[in-house]
């Protein structure tokens, strides 16, 4: 399987070309997708720029003065709830977080929907099957008589996991979805992230191995790291939630000392 | 073929209108008691506005301050609220409150903790003691992962992306709701026994607001249409602390836990003016009076350079604000190139909370429909004239609970066969479509751009008589600006037609503010007159009610408050003993 995302989270350092007064006559030139299922083409639209915009205020203003009916999804746009992840210029973000002045002036802004997913309209694409990946996961399961005590420094791993906002841009570059499409096969990095919180979990109880190697396909994963890159969270998903859970794969498939040695001692 | 026919038709015995905490709560309480359960929200699953909640849930857990119980949380949410709360209802959410923090913590979140392993607890404005549980500023986010991750493994069904736009009644009692999917604009109906409305707020309706595309008053207007009441609509909660610069953030939420850990509020000479407006309190007053306090500096020309004022959390250290308000650390550095460790923040008020909607009995939720419960932002009377932090995350659970459980009791008892009426299921699509039926017609993105402007401008932190009157005759005028609204496109997810439709309910809502506003000629938490600065004994006996009329018109009246029993009483006469 070819290793290689193309896809890198975009340099910060790109074009802060626009100090001080000035920007509001700037005017940006976004290229949109505009299209379903079937057809589609990039319409272009002028936007004028004020200071501190992003992408998806752009977007908005496309919506209330030139296109009423372009279709993008947003809830929070304050980078919380993952909702308004486009491709801009071919890199996964959230467009909330996007600032205009990361583009130099002249550049165009190309907006289309995630590309992993198949397109609804305009910029919002179907991402339901993340939502049934997610249904067949062991929910947290308390260990027996358990005093609910835990100490910080054993949950910091976990709750770095559970920062996840399901924006599914990590989904959106995995290659295994992304280019072989192996969905049915293979859960995807945020899910790896939810698994490996609750495997993690201090007072979890339950055992969701043999889903990861089986049902989850977790060695498709050949750690490229691209998830990780575009992850808007900062989630250190290859190194803090996907090797650890192959680790404990290999453990318990692959090793017959520490198939023993684990029936000794109880999982941590 | 009948109209029936022709529509997508699911059935279940208890539909729950929103997933955030309030409706994936009650989903979750409806399926436990054996019901079935349907839950239909107008974005993704996990994506409610209760995901955004920073601060913390409060409860009084008593982990931090041992002398915390639900009889001082119950005061101060009934000082908070300036006694106009539902007593029972703030008595039950203080006493229930605990529980089901504790309960979420069973179902695998993970609350920050104190030393001996417990959950950890923050200070927050108006609460007596550290009683917010709290997960950094992203408890929303850890609230509603919790009860998703627990709701989709009960068998609830979810149908996302899918408004619901009338509630369907056979002889009074509530038998379904009408609705659309945003993907293909297609017509769908949920039969159902009972329906809980968690749809929460309105504050779209202000030009500057923390609120999502979803905060359009439609559950207040859904069950307004269908005849109930609603309550307290004059009070909307003017967050002291959004995002002011610059411009493409205006409004963004900065969480209180900033002054909870420690933030101080100064004007552009430096001057720690809380000092002036409520010393003992200073920034941890309650958040009518921080709001009113930031706009009174500005009024007198010692604001920030933006209009707002400097909240400073920097003497706390790197470290520590990275590890307890790293949201606000990114939102900061990401969106405004400020460094909130080595300076101050501009902020000003935002367009928050509603503490009105619709009326509901305290224990059980149900409004005056049969059949109809609500729960969460969208109900009223539990925060009374000014919610505190922290309380809206644990009204969410406390009476989505209840909720869940009433609505389903109700399914169970009234079993009978329920008829969908073909003629209101007519009536709802008509409404729908006649957007597509005009040749002309304004953009609705306009309408809701002057809507925005007239209530920020003129139904906002201070009210007067003239631009309350001036707003009421705006809104007519509006109203009708609104139903000649013209849609470009197809019914496939068309953000357009659905602001089409939302602008009405938001329009509705707006008259239910204004005309309330008009009829308290007095001051009171978050509703303050410049013509009335005083807080009147007086009208702190009654509740505003809002109801459609026969002729369709928006009605109001005056409520007596309910008796509240004399124990309750004496306690909020008992003195503080306790001081920060
Ligand atoms: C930025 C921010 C920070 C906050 N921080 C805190 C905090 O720290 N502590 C605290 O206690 N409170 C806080 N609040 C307030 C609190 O988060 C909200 O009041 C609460 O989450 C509302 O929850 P809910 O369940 O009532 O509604 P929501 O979580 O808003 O859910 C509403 C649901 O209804 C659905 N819906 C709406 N209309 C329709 C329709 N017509 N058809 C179908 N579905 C519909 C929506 O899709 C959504 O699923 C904060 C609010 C904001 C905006
Ligand atoms: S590290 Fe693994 S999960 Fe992440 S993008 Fe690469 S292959 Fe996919
Ligand atoms: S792990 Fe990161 S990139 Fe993946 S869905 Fe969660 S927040 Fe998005
Ligand atoms: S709108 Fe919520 S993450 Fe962008």
């Amino acid at each position: 399987m070819p290793a290689e995302c193309t896809i890198k989270k975009e340099s910060m350092d790109a074009g802060h070309d626009l100090p001080g007064e000035g920007h509001k006559a700037r005017i940006a030139t976004f290229k949109v997708f505009r299209g379903d299922k079937n057809t589609g083409s990039e319409v272009e639209y002028k936007v004028p720029v004020e200071e501190g915009m992003v992408v998806l205020d752009a977007i908005h203003y496309i919506q209330r003065n030139i296109s009423p009916d372009l279709a993008v999804r947003w809830n929070c746009k304050a980078a919380k709830c993952g909702s308004c992840s486009a491709e801009v210029n071919g890199k996964p973000r959230l467009m909330c977080k996007t600032r205009l002045d990361d583009f130099s002036s002249g550049e165009e802004i190309k907006v289309y929907p995630m590309k992993s997913f198949p397109v609804i309209k305009d910029l919002a694409c179907d991402v339901s099957w993340n939502f049934e990946v997610n249904k067949k996961i062991t929910p947290f399961t308390p260990k027996e008589n358990t005093s609910w005590i835990m100490n910080q420094r054993d949950i910091d791993r976990v709750q770095e996991f559970r920062k996840c906002i399901e924006c599914f841009a990590c989904q959106n570059v995995c290659h295994v979805i992304r280019d072989h499409d192996l969905k049915p096969k293979f859960a995807g990095p945020r899910f790896f992230v939810r698994v490996a919180g609750l495997e993690m979990h201090p007072l979890d109880g339950a055992d969701r191995l043999e889903a990861l190697k089986n049902d989850m396909g977790i060695g498709f994963c050949n750690i490229t790291k691209c998830c990780t890159e575009v992850c808007p969270e900062d989630i250190h998903i290859t190194d803090n939630a996907i090797i650890p859970l192959k680790e404990r794969v290999v453990d318990r498939y692959f090793d017959p000392v520490k198939i023993i040695l684990r029936k000794l001692f109880v999982k941590r | 073929m009948s109209t029936l026919d022709r529509f997508e038709i699911h059935e279940h015995d208890v539909i729950v209108i929103g997933a955030g905490g309030a409706g994936l709560r009650a989903a979750i309480e409806a399926s436990t008691n054996g019901a079935s359960v349907g839950l239909v929200c107008k974005s993704l699953l996990g994506k409610a506005h209760t995901v955004m909640a920073e601060g913390g849930i409060a409860a009084a857990v008593a982990n931090v301050d041992k002398q915390d119980d639900w009889q001082v949380h119950f005061k101060d949410t009934m000082k908070g609220g300036k006694f106009l709360n539902n007593w029972r209802m703030a008595q039950l959410h203080a006493q229930e409150a605990p529980e089901r923090v504790l309960e979420l913590e069973r179902w695998g979140a993970l609350f920050d903790r104190t030393n001996d392993g417990t959950i950890l607890q923050r200070p927050f404005g108006g609460h007596t003691y550290k009683r917010l549980c709290h997960v950094g500023d992203r408890t929303g986010l850890e609230m509603i992962r919790t009860l998703q991750d627990k709701g989709v493994h009960m068998g609830i069904d979810v149908y996302m992306e899918c408004t619901i736009t009338k509630l369907l009644k056979d002889d009074g009692k509530i038998s379904g709701a009408f609705g659309y999917w945003r993907e293909n604009g297609k017509f769908v109906i949920f039969k159902a026994k009972s329906i809980i409305l968690a749809t929460g707020g309105v504050g779209k309706a202000y030009k500057v607001t923390s609120n999502s595309w979803e905060y359009t008053a439609d559950g207040q207007i859904l069950a307004y249409d269908a005849g109930a009441e609603l309550i307290d609509t004059e009070f909307i909660q003017f967050h002291p602390t959004g995002m002011i610069w610059p411009p493409g953030v205006i409004g963004i939420l900065v969480t209180e836990a900033v002054r909870g850990e420690g933030g101080v509020l100064k004007n552009k000479d430096g001057f720690r003016f809380m000092e002036k407006y409520d010393p003992e309190r200073m920034e941890l007053s309650t958040r009518d009076v921080v709001a009113r306090s930031i706009y009174l500096e500005n009024k007198d020309g010692r604001g920030s350079p933006h209009g707002g004022a400097f909240l400073d959390i920097s003497h706390k250290g790197a470290d520590y604000i990275k590890k307890k308000l790293p949201s606000m650390y990114h939102q900061f550095k990401e969106l405004a190139d400020v460094d909130i460790t080595t300076g101050p923040m501009e902020v000003g008020p935002t367009c928050h909370y509603s503490m009105g909607g619709v009326k509901v009995e305290a224990d059980t939720t149900a409004t005056s429909i049969p059949g109809l419960f609500a729960a969460g932002e969208v109900a009223g009377g539990m925060h009374g004239a000014n919610r505190l932090g922290g309380n809206s995350l644990s009204d969410l659970l406390v009476f989505g609970r209840r909720a869940g459980l009433h609505a389903s009791e109700y399914a169970k008892k009234n079993s009978s066969k329920l008829k969908l009426d073909e003629n209101e299921m007519k009536l709802a699509e008509k409404e729908m479509i006649s957007f597509f039926e005009r040749d002309e017609g304004e953009n609705p993105y306009s309408v809701h751009t002057d809507l925005q402007e007239l209530m920020q401008n003129k139904v906002g932190i201070f009210r007067i008589e003239e631009d309350l009157k001036y707003a009421i005759e705006q809104l007519k005028i509006l109203k009708e600006r609104a139903k000649k609204t013209k849609i470009e496109g197809s019914r496939m997810y068309n953000p357009g037609w659905h602001m089409a439709y939302d602008l009405q309910n938001m329009i509705i809502y707006s008259e239910a503010i204004a005309k309330c506003a008009l009829q308290r000629k007095e001051s009171r938490g978050a509703h303050s007159r410049i013509d009335y600065p005083n807080t009147d004994p007086e009208h702190g006996k009654w509740n505003s009610i809002v109801k459609k009329s026969n002729d369709g018109s928006l009605v109001i009246e005056k409520s007596p408050l309910p008796e509240m029993p004399k124990e309750l009483q004496d306690l909020l006469k008992e003195k503080d003993l306790v001081k920060k």
